[in-house]
C-alpha cells in the first residue's frame, strides 16, 4: 500500500489551505469595518455577527475544521503540518494583492521557505505504514 | 524585567504545549476512528460525525485546543503579537514533529524534518 493521495484527497488538502487563510482574511477585513472593540464595550462584538465578512469568515473556518479532520483520518499529522502552514503564504499574498499591504523582502523569503517545505512533503507518502496494519510493508521507508 | 520575560516565555511554552497536546490527541482519535470515506460508505455522514463526537480522545483534544485558545488570548495581553505568533507557531511545529514520532509512531524521516525546518524558518521570516 503506497498511501499516495487520490485527486479528491488533494482537493481536501487545497481546501484546508484555502479555507483557513481566506477565513482569517475575511475576519480581519470584517473587524476593520466593525472597528476597535475594547474590554468596556464587549457588547460591540455581537454587532460583528451582522457583518457579512465576519459571517463568511466563520463559515470558512468551520469548513476548515471539517476538512482538517477529514484529512487527519487518512494522513499523518507531520504530513499535514506544512499544508496548514501554506495558509500563512496565502494570507501574505492576499494581504499584498487584496488589502494592498506592503510585503518586505524577509516576508517574500519566508513565503519561499514555506513553499519549499510544502514541496518536500507533497511527493512523499501521506501515512506511516504500521507493521500491525500492513505486515507486507513493514520497514518500508524507514 | 526578568520576571516579565520569564512570564512571557512561560506563556508561549504553555500555548505551544497545549497546541501540541490538542493536535496529537485529535490526530490519535481520527487515526483510531479510521478513514471517513470508508465510514461514510457504510454508515453515511451521520455515522461519520457520530464516530468523531463520541470519541473521548477527540473530546480531550478539543478541550486542549480550547484551553490553547484562551491561553493564547492571555499571552497576547502580556506580550506583543510580533513575538507571540511566530514563537508559538514555530514551537508548535517542532513539538508536533517530536510528539508525532514518540506518541503516534509516525515515520518522521529526513524529508519531514527538513520540511518542518523550512516551515519554522519561513514562519519566523514572515513575522518580520
Amino acid at each position: 500500500m503506497s498511501h499516495r493521495l487520490k485527486p479528491a484527497q488533494y482537493a481536501i488538502l487545497v481546501a484546508v489551505m484555502l479555507t483557513a487563510s481566506v477565513g482569517d482574511t475575511f475576519l480581519s477585513h470584517g473587524m476593520n469595518q466593525v472597528g476597535v472593540v475594547d474590554v468596556h464595550h464587549l457588547g460591540l462584538l455581537f454587532g460583528a455577527f451582522k457583518n457579512v465578512w465576519i459571517l463568511g469568515g466563520i463559515a470558512l473556518l468551520i469548513g476548515f475544521f471539517a476538512c482538517y479532520l477529514t484529512a487527519l483520518s487518512w494522513a499523518d499529522l507531520t504530513f499535514l503540518m506544512p499544508a496548514t502552514a501554506f495558509g500563512y503564504v496565502i494570507v501574505a499574498l492576499l494581504s499584498r494583492f487584496w488589502l494592498h499591504e506592503h510585503l518586505s523582502i524577509w516576508r517574500w523569503l519566508g513565503i519561499v521557505m514555506i513553499v519549499c517545505g510544502v514541496g518536500f512533503m507533497a511527493n512523499g507518502p501521506s501515512r506511516t505504514e504500521h507493521p500491525k496494519l500492513d505486515v507486507m510493508d513493514s520497514g518500508v521507508g524507514r | 524585567m526578568i520576571a516579565s520575560t520569564l512570564l512571557t516565555w512561560s506563556c508561549i511554552l504553555g500555548v505551544a504545549a497545549l497546541a501540541v497536546t490538542g493536535e496529537v490527541l485529535t490526530a490519535a482519535a481520527l487515526r483510531k476512528i479510521g478513514d471517513f470515506d470508508e465510514i461514510r460508505a457504510v454508515s453515511g455522514m451521520r455515522g461519520a460525525i457520530l464516530a468523531v463526537v463520541s470519541s473521548p480522545i477527540f473530546f480531550l483534544g478539543s478541550l486542549a485546543m480550547m484551553l490553547n485558545f484562551f491561553m493564547m488570548l492571555y499571552t497576547l495581553s502580556v506580550a506583543e503579537v510580533s513575538l507571540v505568533a511566530p514563537a508559538t507557531a514555530s514551537l508548535t511545529y517542532i513539538g508536533n514533529a517530536f510528539a508525532a514520532k514518540i506518541f503516534l509512531h509516525e515515520n518522521v524521516d529526513r524529508r519531514r524534518w527538513l520540511a518542518a525546518g523550512f516551515v519554522v524558518v519561513g514562519v519566523i521570516l514572515l513575522a518580520h
